[in-house]
């Protein structure tokens, strides 16, 4: 594997270098470069267009770089195919549930846990490891009474938590959470921020929120976007009181 | 759950051993429209994984029906000639010579492989250019159309080479049997079943391993699934041309039982009409397809018979009843009423047990 970057570091996990997304002139990222240790959490903040999604979709593939270069563990992984970024070890849940709803709860995690995925192997039954590891993250998502249930039946919260656990059924070394409450209450948000913690150290966590309750209960360093390039990085307090910060949410940016 | 009724449960029992004595019971007329029909369903249970199950509507499923077919249809021409003749309708058209590529199937071991192995990687190779390009929905549904149309075109402007609109006809012997002998007749009836239930159990253990759950994720969020870190494209080729063989033995043995096989029989309206035989039996079901083909094939008859300008009218609000009132078709209304008969995969444990339970949540 090349040394690349500040990969000489072995505890950066990701390294976004100077990424730029241009959709036919509208820059939704603009030169954007952020680092991410192994088994950390991190938080990205930003009012909407910021580029959040973009960065997400960059990451894992689903939108190109226009410049700039992904890194992930040490290698360059900006040109990927999607599934083969997911197999070094991304795996990302969307805005919207995409559980598959058709499928038990329990199909559901088998597919993510799958470790071998060429298409042939699917002719045989799912491993013993690879069921052991389904029914642990159907216990750690709190969904092992809903197992034999079809995805598309669950109430909208337990679509998050299974798709959460989908995406923690990988084994993914990096999570990509984006937006992991929207459309939570205040009891669910709360377990979504306690389950996230418990991912941490075997799996670093990028989470992508605006709900600044959910933020303050995940802790953890905070990264702000604002029209495609970094703003501000620190913790959640320093960033609450940062008048930047507060200058962009309220729309009111001073020169 | 309960343990399902033996008796129900068993009822494919019943119809397979009918399917077996029918020679004894139904006319000659109506065991060559049962053994034409029961071809075609082995085609409709290709369209069941393809399009229940992994969701690619395919409008052009008459392609690799005419294939296997056609191939076998030039075997039967050449069966009966002697090395230095050609078929009959070469030379009305002025050849004196067989074209290169009807001579390997002179063979009958070369034309009974060609019947699965000349669709299968026609479909392969057209599957894997469309759907690396991740061609989905209603514009795949068009390219396979318009593949539809090509071939037969092809057919019948080729004249001299593929019999042209009449197609290729006049059959006597297969492997030196008679095809007109009732021994024969019989027997090619069969090997229809024979092949219907094959590829019914075969089928059925497909959709059950983990290969029918990932054609079912990919039917419902493609894109989940490759960001899961699968890549869909291999499991819907697969499949595709899983379902394109089946057309192609279901073509094969259709030719054999109706004597015939012609471009009217390959190109874009039969091709639709086969997508409408599942959709009315219920595409999910595989005893659905079979059921539907078998239904909408003996109205056609009786219809077209009683009143032939009807027929295409009737299909048309048949498929549009269908599609609004009854979605999975006759299948789903019978499995609806006797909850029972439902496969014993997990779907349908899930659905008639669990979902009460869900609005709880």
């Amino acid at each position: 594997m090349s040394a690349v970057g500040a990969a000489a570091n072995t505890q950066v996990l990701l390294t976004v270098d100077g990424v730029t997304v241009d959709f036919d002139g509208f820059k939704a990222l603009n030169g954007f470069s952020m680092t991410l240790d192994r088994g950390a959490l991190r938080v990205l903040i930003g009012p909407n267009g910021a580029g959040k999604s973009t960065l997400c979709d960059t990451i894992i593939g689903r939108v190109r770089a226009t410049s700039g270069h992904v890194y992930f563990k040490g290698e360059d992984i900006t040109n990927l195919p999607e599934y083969q970024i997911v197999q070094r070890g991304i795996c990302r849940k969307f805005q919207t549930p995409g559980v598959l709803s058709s499928l038990t709860v329990l199909d559901n995690l088998l597919i993510a846990a799958r470790s071998d995925r060429r298409w042939w192997r699917s002719m045989t039954a799912a491993s013993a490891a690879e069921r052991a590891r389904a029914d642990a993250v159907l216990e750690q998502v709190g969904l092992i009474e809903r197992r034999d249930m079809l995805a598309g039946e669950l109430a909208h919260g337990e679509k998050q938590w299974l798709e959460i656990g989908m995406v923690v059924a990988t084994d993914a070394d990096l999570l990509l959470l984006d937006e992991p409450t929207a459309g939570m209450g205040p009891a669910e948000t709360s377990r979504t921020a306690e389950l996230i913690h418990s991912l941490l150290g075997r799996h670093a966590v990028l989470v992508i929120d605006h709900d600044m309750s959910f933020v303050e209960q995940l802790g953890g360093r905070v990264t702000v976007l604002h029209q495609g390039q970094f703003l501000k990085e620190g913790s959640v307090a320093q960033i609450r009181k940062d008048p930047d910060v507060a200058a962009v949410y309220l729309g009111r940016v001073e020169h | 759950m309960t343990a399902p009724r033996p008796l129900l449960r068993h009822v494919w029992i019943v119809f397979l051993l009918l399917a077996a004595v029918a020679p004894w019971i139904v006319s000659p007329y109506e065991l060559s429209l049962l053994g034409r029909f029961l071809a075609l369903s082995i085609l409709a249970l290709g369209l069941v994984l393809v399009w229940g199950e992994a969701g690619i509507l395919t409008l052009g499923q008459g392609v690799f029906f005419g294939l296997g077919g056609y191939v076998l249809a030039m075997h039967l021409k050449l069966a009966v000639l002697t090395p230095q003749e050609i078929p009959d309708f070469m030379t009305w058209s002025g050849r004196s010579e067989l074209p290169w590529w009807w001579q390997p199937f002179t063979s009958p071991g070369v034309a009974l492989a060609a019947v699965i192995v000349v669709p299968g990687v026609c479909a392969a190779l057209f599957a894997w250019a469309v759907f690396r390009r991740r061609v989905v929905g209603v514009y795949f549904a068009l390219i396979t159309q318009a593949l539809a149309l090509c071939f037969a075109t092809l057919l019948v402007s080729q004249q001299e080479l593929t019999g042209g609109f009449n197609g290729l006809t006049d059959f006597s012997t297969l492997l030196g049997f008679d095809l007109a002998a009732k021994g024969t007749v019989w027997t090619l009836y069969w090997i229809t079943v024979a092949f219907v239930t094959l590829s019914f159990l075969g089928l059925r253990w497909l959709m059950r391993s983990r290969f029918g759950t990932m054609l079912r994720a990919t039917r419902d969020g493609e894109n989940r699934v490759r960001f899961l870190g699968h890549n869909p494209t291999p499991y819907k080729v697969f499949a595709f041309t899983i379902s394109a063989m089946l057309a192609g033995i279901g073509g094969a043995l259709f030719t054999l039982h109706a004597g015939v096989v012609s471009p009217a029989l390959v190109g874009v309206v039969p091709s639709i009409e086969m997508v409408i035989w599942v959709a009315v039996g219920g595409r999910g079901s595989l005893w659905g397809a079979v059921a539907g083909t078998l239904l909408v094939n003996f109205a056609k008859d009786e219809i077209s018979s009683a009143l032939p300008d009807a027929w295409l009218y009737v299909l048309g609000v048949v498929f549009i009843l269908v599609v609004t009132l009854m979605p999975r078709g006759v299948a789903g209304v019978i499995e609806d009423a006797v909850p029972r008969l439902r496969p014993a995969s997990p779907r349908g444990k899930v659905a008639t047990v669990i979902s009460p339970a869900g609005g709880a949540s």
